[in-house]
């Protein structure tokens, strides 16, 4: 395939830079606050001390979770900025063409998906956000609230029962500790196959590392944008150079790493919960 | 009557005081019998108790007690000469008066009635005592002074006459009799030495009835061991109890009993049985070949040697000069050979040929002979064990020294090596032990105690600390010093501030009442690996060691944020005592405990700086598996755990439903693939790569 294929443009280098941040931090807070989960485990110990002992691991999470605090942050500044460019109300942001919000079409591509799964029709025409790939967004966006808010109850928690009762702190515990389980659980299996394991994308879909993805792919992926794309003319536009041989090996590197860390966890959660538990 | 009375004391000059009581005697005697009507018909009205000899006078007359034939012949003669006869038998045998014949066996007689003065002191004698305690060899008036046939002490016939004290004492304190071999008494031969003695021989050879026999020194009844304060011949009274008949002996002692540094320092200066030894009282001491110089003669020969066995009987000269009983200033004073080698004749070539037994030093250090006798050692070795070990295992021999001494084997740096040559494990002591600590040489070298000795403080806890030196008993006997009613005790004689924290917590039976055995110091801080409660190792296994009895809540520990990072290894987290208290434990409603309403603020204040009441509702015990207990916790946890379950089927079904179709697209795309490489190869196609 000849190199200097012009390649369409799906994420802007901020949201490249914030999903790598995101991996990052998620990675470091999903294994420290798992040593905490699962101490009662003798692989807890073992990673607790790989990390420099529990008093690092608790350093190392909440360094991430700032981090995950400023990725969400920035998220959102950046979003303002999209809305002040692009759209001339919040409303027009969220109703508009590229919006995240789930909509009608979304529940109707939903039904037309499950069809297809059965059978029953042909796959459907894909927008440039499928309901799935809106579903991870606002799972992370109720994860970073709900994990956040009881994350920081439990960091200061003498602040925190100025106003909420002690044994709050025992329900924020469990609430932090249970949704971090769903997070790190859906995120490595759920979000894991649906955008890289799956068998056609299979092993890996680095499309969100750099920012591009072949404009066959997007043909066959997102038909609905690619024609609409087509149809306003704007597609040109969006095309830009392929990376560099080289720089594509060090994404696959970076992202096979990411891969197999969650995917160890994964075992270790499975561990736990099956033969550990308590 | 008083003007024969005068008369005859006139006529019969000094005899007059005896003959005088005897005359009101015998006619008190007259009168009773005159009185007694049974005697108006007897044969002799002169014979004193026939009605009893009637039957009593027959020789024949026997009955049986205990299985054994006993006779009731009562020699009317020697009863009538007694000094007893005026009473009649029933002056004595008092409950026979007026019983019917045949009458019943009389009840024993009881001398203190007339006799008080020495019936008290008697009861106070070691022969009293041993009476008390049941002892069946212990004598009782009739064993020396014989029943019937009594006479005055100063009759040549009477049992007691100075001339047979000897042989009456030495029906029990001779050699081979079942007192001498049964029960411990520290002097050997003493009839035999005794009669060699200058006392024995005044009084047994040449028949002198004022020399010295048993009773002289002794006391007739009050006999006291050496040690008792009140014995006649303790360290203290010796002097007097000697200088009784030897009063000019200042004459001869002038340094020692001029001076009288004998009465006011007899702790110091030798005192009269140091030098002349009980029962071999030699007219000249020294002379005799009973100095040590005498024994130094054959004993300095370092290839002497003991013709049974071979064994050395070498003595380091130098090594007995360096030694405790040696005479050097700061020193306990001199002690001849002789005084612990006490068996020697002098009247012999070579004294010591009559040493059969070994050096027995309670003579000396009574008090922890009878510690001693009471230990597992003393124990053992009154079983004849060959592993026993007794003085000289620990304090050597001829060499002794204090434990003062820094050279000295019970020093206290140098205890833990004593007590691990049997202890350590693989020797005598420890193959035999079958309780649960091992390795307690090498435990207590590693423990705190240990490092503290190693690092030359004297006054850290060494092994004779805890189990004491001499009274060493196995933790099961409640005697012992580590027995965990004792172990307070024990541990606070160093620890007491925190000994009198304990008595007053939960885990004091004074204050919980439980009947249950509660725990004590080493039950926390083990008995002999005991480590600073700083150190981590401490802090990390202190939620088992309490978890060994407070099991679930201890469990539930591990379920909040202070158990888990304690399991992974986190020291600074809040461990049991650092909310409950150490040795201060007390219940959680208890209102000094550090967990009460008005103290749990500040508990949890000493790590979360400004906590509040509030702060401190938080659940340091909680489990959400308990709805009854925690049930905002237990639902909570069951609505996320069903949040997670709908969540993953939800999204498990999507994306099995999924698989078919991802591989069929898979397929296609390969196939594309495939054919997008077939037209590449295909040397004419230039434009079929957008197709």
């Amino acid at each position: 395939m000849p190199s200097d294929r012009r390649q369409f443009i799906r994420f802007s280098r901020l949201q490249r830079i914030l999903h790598i941040c995101m991996i990052v931090s998620f990675m470091c807070l999903a294994l420290t606050g798992l040593t905490l989960k699962f101490s009662y485990t003798k692989w807890a110990a073992v990673i607790s001390h790989l990390l420099g002992g529990f008093e690092n691991a608790g350093y190392i999470h909440r360094s991430a979770a700032v981090v995950m605090f400023g990725v969400f942050i920035t998220h959102l500044v950046d979003l303002y900025k999209l809305k002040k460019r692009e759209h001339s109300s919040w409303f027009s942001l969220i109703l508009g063409p590229g919006s995240m919000v789930p909509n009608r079409r979304d529940l109707r591509e939903l039904v037309d998906t499950l069809k297809w799964f059965v059978g029953r029709g042909e796959r459907p025409a894909y927008g440039r956000w499928t309901y799935w790939e809106k579903f991870d967004y606002f799972a992370v966006f109720w994860g970073i609230a709900v994990i956040g808010s009881t994350g920081l109850t439990l960091w200061f928690p003498v602040f925190f029962t100025r106003f909420i009762p002690g044994s709050f702190l025992n329900v924020a515990t469990i609430i932090h500790s249970d949704e971090a389980l769903l997070a790190t659980g859906f995120i490595f299996t759920v979000h894991f196959f649906n955008t890289h394991l799956r068998p056609e994308k299979f092993p890996m879909d680095i499309t969100v590392f750099t920012g591009r993805m072949p404009l066959e792919e997007l043909e066959r992926d997102k038909p609905r944008e690619y024609e609409e794309l087509v149809a306003s003319g704007q597609l040109e536009e969006k095309m830009e150079e392929a990376y560099q041989p080289i720089v594509i090996q060090t994404i696959r590197t970076f992202a096979w790493a990411a891969l197999t860390v969650g995917f160890f966890i994964v075992l270790w959660i499975i561990y736990a919960m099956l033969f550990a538990y308590r | 009557m008083a003007e024969t009375r005068n008369a005859r004391r006139k006529t019969c000059g000094g005899r007059v005081s005896i003959a005088a009581p005897l005359f009101v005697l015998a006619t008190v005697f007259f009168l009773l019998i005159s009185r007694s009507p049974g005697h108006a018909a007897g044969s002799g009205a002169e014979q004193p108790g026939a009605e009893c000899l009637a039957c009593h006078g027959d020789k024949t007359m026997t009955t049986t007690r205990a299985g054994k034939t006993v006779s009731l012949y009562v020699d009317g003669k020697r009863f009538a000469a007694s000094i007893h006869s005026s009473f009649g038998c029933t002056g004595c045998h008092a409950d026979l008066e007026g019983k019917d014949l045949p009458h019943e066996t009389p009840q024993p007689v009881k001398c203190g009635t007339c006799h008080t003065t020495e019936q008290e002191q008697h009861a106070r004698s070691l022969h009293g005592k041993a009476i008390a305690r049941g002892d069946a060899l212990a004598p009782y008036c009739v064993n020396c002074h014989g029943n019937h046939d009594i006479v005055a002490v100063k009759d040549p016939r009477s049992a007691v006459a100075p001339l047979k004290v000897p042989f009456v004492c030495g029906q029990c304190h001779r050699e081979g009799t079942t007192v001498s071999r049964n029960r411990p008494i520290p002097q050997d031969n003493i009839l035999e030495n005794y009669s060699e003695s200058i006392h024995g021989e005044a009084l047994l050879k040449k028949g002198l009835s004022v020399a010295p026999n048993c009773a002289t020194c002794h006391t007739p009844h009050l006999i006291l061991p050496h040690t008792d304060p009140a014995s006649s011949i303790n360290r203290k009274n010796i002097a007097a109890t000697c200088t009784k008949c030897h009063t000019q002996i200042e004459t001869v002692h002038r340094k020692t009993i001029r001076g009288e540094l004998w009465e006011k320092q007899a702790n110091v200066l030798p005192a009269c049985p140091d030098c002349h030894q009980p029962h071999k009282i030699r007219n000249v001491f020294y002379a005799q070949g009973m100095a040590d110089a005498d024994c130094m003669r054959c004993h300095a020969n370092e290839k002497l040697r003991r013709a049974r066995d071979g064994q050395s009987m070498y003595v380091n000269v130098a090594e007995v000069n360096h030694s405790r009983h040696s005479e050097e200033p700061g020193r306990l004073r001199s002690v001849a050979c002789s005084q612990c080698h006490s068996e020697v004749n002098a009247s012999r070539v070579r004294p010591c040929e009559t040493i059969v037994h070994g050096v027995d030093c309670t003579a000396c250090h009574d008090e922890i002979g009878k510690q001693y006798a009471a230990s597992i050692h003393g124990q053992l070795f009154n079983k004849s064990d060959p592993n026993a070990p007794t003085c000289k295992e620990c304090h050597g021999t001829h060499g002794v020294l204090g434990k003062q001494d820094p050279q000295s084997s019970t020093f206290a740096t140098n205890v833990p090596v004593l007590c691990a040559r049997c202890h350590r494990e693989g020797q005598k002591a420890a193959v035999r032990y079958t309780g649960l600590q091992h390795e307690i040489i090498g435990n207590y070298t590693e423990s705190i105690h240990g490092t503290l000795l190693k690092n030359g403080l004297t006054v850290t806890a060494t092994c004779t600390s805890c189990h004491t030196a001499h009274q060493i008993l196995p933790r099961t006997d409640p005697a012992s010093s580590v027995n965990a009613n004792n172990v307070p005790d024990t541990c606070g004689r160093c620890h007491h501030g925190i000994e009198e924290q304990f008595e007053n917590s939960i885990h004091a039976k004074r204050v919980s009442g439980f009947s249950k055995p509660l725990p004590v110091c080493n039950d926390c801080h083990t008995a002999h690996a005991i480590h600073r409660t700083d150190e981590d190792k401490f802090r990390l296994n202190v939620m088992g060691t309490c978890g060994r009895c407070h099991a679930q809540i201890a469990e539930t520990y591990f379920d909040t944020y202070h158990g888990k990072v304690s399991k992974l290894g986190y020291t600074k987290a809040a461990k049991c005592y650092d909310c409950h208290g150490a040795h201060d434990v007390l219940a959680v409603t208890d209102p000094r405990s550090h967990l009460s309403r008005a103290n749990v603020a500040a508990t949890c204040g000493k790590c979360h700086a400004g906590a509040t009441r509030r702060f401190a509702g938080y659940l340091t015990h909680a489990t959400h598996h308990d709805p009854r207990k925690y049930p905002f916790l237990f639902y909570t946890f069951w609505g996320m755990t069903m949040l997670l379950v709908v969540t993953f089927v939800v999204g498990g079904i999507h994306t099995l439903l999924w698989l078919p179709r991802a591989f069929q697209m898979r397929q296609e795309l390969r196939a594309a693939e495939e054919k997008f490489a077939a037209t590449l190869d295909a040397p004419a196609s230039q434009e079929g790569t957008d197709a």
